[in-house]
């Protein structure tokens, strides 16, 4: 999400026209008026005023209905089956098992956390040298056609990115590295850091957009050449812009489903090495969420997950937007 | 640009070293998309056919076309917009001509981004337990579509967004000193400027609602249906769904058929992209302030 969207005072404000014509002198003013345009059209803005209102408030309407549907299905699995020692610390996910279902979530929280490090640790490098080459050195054509294919790359669709993880890197890596399956942590990150690249590079690009020329000019009249201010100017007054940037990313890690679900192996575990399969969150929920009865414990502690999820992504998205408003301010 | 001298010889050398490194790691995160591209077409592309784009899948979905998962997501695309348009649109309008600098204001920009942010399972969570559960819409095109309307909402208000602030204020002032109300302002001067710039934005969601899975997979979308959708509160087949079905769920399915449907699916995502940019760079020739 665009940072840009913070307004500030530009907004503008016309003369308020109010209701013209407030002074009727009696009937025979009235009768003597035909309809006045300028009434109707105060009405008819006025009307506008509030729809757009209306309008401008849906997106914390749907935030606080996705917290509130997520949270009223989720909550009789947390009031009633849940114990949560179990559900963040045991690994064990069995919420089938007739006599003893375990809901513990720690094994997937694991897989997902390893998987959005090791992505951020291949992603992050590049995409800031991307970012650094795109909004410092590359000038007219080149930078718009560097743009515009960082914009196919966040194009893709996830399923297709699955599809790829499948298809190409799977016996990829199993030819590489000559190990029995290529689906797992190191399959799983390589694609998620392809997914994240573009958005991390378009998000650091902005945050070195954002330091003024004027720094730049006056690195460079002092005598540094543009490597020098970079290092030591634009960098440093970026810092973070590129935070926020990594921050989002992690975000992306933390919820991407469909790449993720294909790209795992979605066996159960607590990743050991890179090769090995695991489990996300995400994942769980759409591979477990069509085959349960709607209302039933397993039904609602997969919404147990999606709270969780929520919450995550509302952290990270909010940390990121805090550090970049910082930045605005100062 | 800096003009080196004799002396800072050893800093220019650093200075192109870094260049270079930079060059190369933008490179490198371009080739894997030259290289996904290119499989997707040297594999997929002899599957591609009239008979692919237009027949129904056969066989246990193993052989045939895909015809009712390309109609499906031309369906829930549709409808899609048809919601999330006018919608976010309005949101932006607001956001851009009347909002005040004050803390809903900042409340809304805050829900916007979270709304962005927000993975596409819990809003697949959010479609069961909203639409198909609580409203009664039961697992239909509509509710699939309005779960993606409100996920690709924030790229619509945000792109409109933009392309209001695109718009001089002196247009504005200059039309409010003829008289104008804020609304006549709005219709007869800041849309019409702004509109190849929310059209950008509208493209682009069109890409994204194709391509999404999760939110449709238990809101609307089905693995495998013998007809087509007449309404929309039928289930409907999808086209990135198939995707995952062909390549996971279904046993014997021929290499090139996957890669078939990814070419199909990656290929209407991209055009959407080239659209939209030709679009953007047409109005970037055309702009005269």
């Amino acid at each position: 999400m665009d940072a840009t969207l913070h307004d500030g005072g530009r907004t503008p404000s016309p003369p308020d026209n109010g209701p013209p014509l407030r002074e009727y002198r009696g009937k025979q003013a009235i009768a003597s008026m035909s309809i006045d345009a300028r009434d109707k059209n105060w009405y008819i803005d006025k009307g506008f005023e509030i729809l757009m209102f209306f309008c401008g408030i849906s997106a914390i309407v749907f935030v606080v209905g996705i917290f509130l549907f997520v949270f009223k299905e989720g909550m009789g699995f947390i009031l009633h089956d849940m114990n949560m020692g179990e559900f963040f610390l045991s690994p064990k996910w069995r919420p089938t098992s007739l006599n003893n279902p375990t809901y513990g979530i720690l094994a997937m929280v694991a897989g997902t956390a390893a998987v959005t490090i090791l992505a951020m640790a291949i992603c992050l490098p590049f995409s800031i040298g991307a970012a650094i080459y795109i909004a410092e050195f590359a000038t007219g054509k080149t930078r718009e056609t560097l743009k515009i294919l960082i914009e196919f790359l966040a194009a893709i669709p996830s399923v297709v990115w699955g599809f790829i993880a499948l298809s190409i890197m799977n016996p990829f890596i199993i030819e590489t590295f000559d190990v029995p399956m290529g689906l797992g942590v190191l399959n799983s990150a390589l694609i998620l850091a392809l997914m994240a690249a573009p958005i991390v590079t378009s998000l650091a690009e902005d945050a070195f957009k954002a330091v003024p020329d004027t720094y730049r000019e006056a690195a460079e009249a002092l005598g540094a050449t543009r490597w020098q201010t970079i290092y030591k100017v634009v960098l440093p007054a970026a810092k973070n812009g590129l935070l926020s940037a990594g921050l989002l990313g992690v975000g992306r890690g933390f919820g991407e489903t469909m790449a993720i679900l294909m790209a795992s192996g979605h066996s159960i575990n607590i990743p050991t090495s890179v090769f090995d399969s695991f489990r996300a969150l995400t994942a769980t929920i759409a591979a477990e969420l069509g085959e349960t009865a709607v209302g039933s414990p397993h039904f609602q502690s997969l919404f147990a997950i999606g709270i969780f999820l929520f919450f995550i992504t509302f952290l990270i998205n909010m940390t990121a937007d805090f550090i970049v408003r910082g930045v605005h301010k100062g | 640009m800096f003009e080196a001298t004799g002396i800072n010889q050893q800093n220019d050398q650093t200075q192109k070293r870094f260049k270079m490194l930079f060059g190369v790691m933008m490179v490198i995160l371009i080739i894997p998309v030259i290289i996904i591209i290119g499989t997707l077409i040297y594999k997929g592309g002899p599957s591609i056919s009239w008979s692919f784009i237009f027949d129904h899948p056969t066989n246990g979905m193993t052989q045939g076309g895909i015809f009712p998962a390309l109609f499906g997501t031309v369906w829930l695309v549709v409808v899609s917009l048809l919601a999330s348009v006018p919608l976010g649109v309005a949101a932006a309008i607001y956001l851009s001509e009347y909002a005040p600098d004050n803390l809903l204001t900042r409340l809304i920009n805050l829900a916007t981004i979270n709304l962005a942010g927000v993975p596409s399972i819990v809003h697949a969570l959010f479609g069961v337990g909203a639409f198909v559960v609580f409203f009664r819409f039961g697992t239909s095109i509509l509710a699939a579509s309005l779960t993606l309307a409100i996920m690709t909402l924030p790229v619509v208000i945000v792109s409109s967004w933009e392309a209001l602030q695109s718009v001089p204020r002196s247009f504005r002032e200059a039309c409010w000193n003829m008289g104008a109300t804020r609304w006549q302002t709005i219709w007869n001067v800041v849309l019409p400027n702004a509109y190849t710039g929310i059209l950008t934005g509208v493209i682009l969601q069109v890409s994204r609602a194709a391509g999404e899975t999760a939110p449709i997979m238990f809101t609307g979308a089905a693995m495998f249906l013998p007809f087509l959708p007449n309404s929309v509160f039928d289930q409907t087949m999808a086209l990135a769904l198939h995707l995952f079905v062909v390549a996971t769920q279904v046993p014997d399915v021929p290499e090139s058929l996957p890669f078939g449907v990814a070419l199909v699916l990656v290929g209407i995502v991209l055009i959407m992209n080239f659209f939209a940019i030709w679009i953007r760079m047409r109005l970037r020739g055309k702009k005269k302030w």
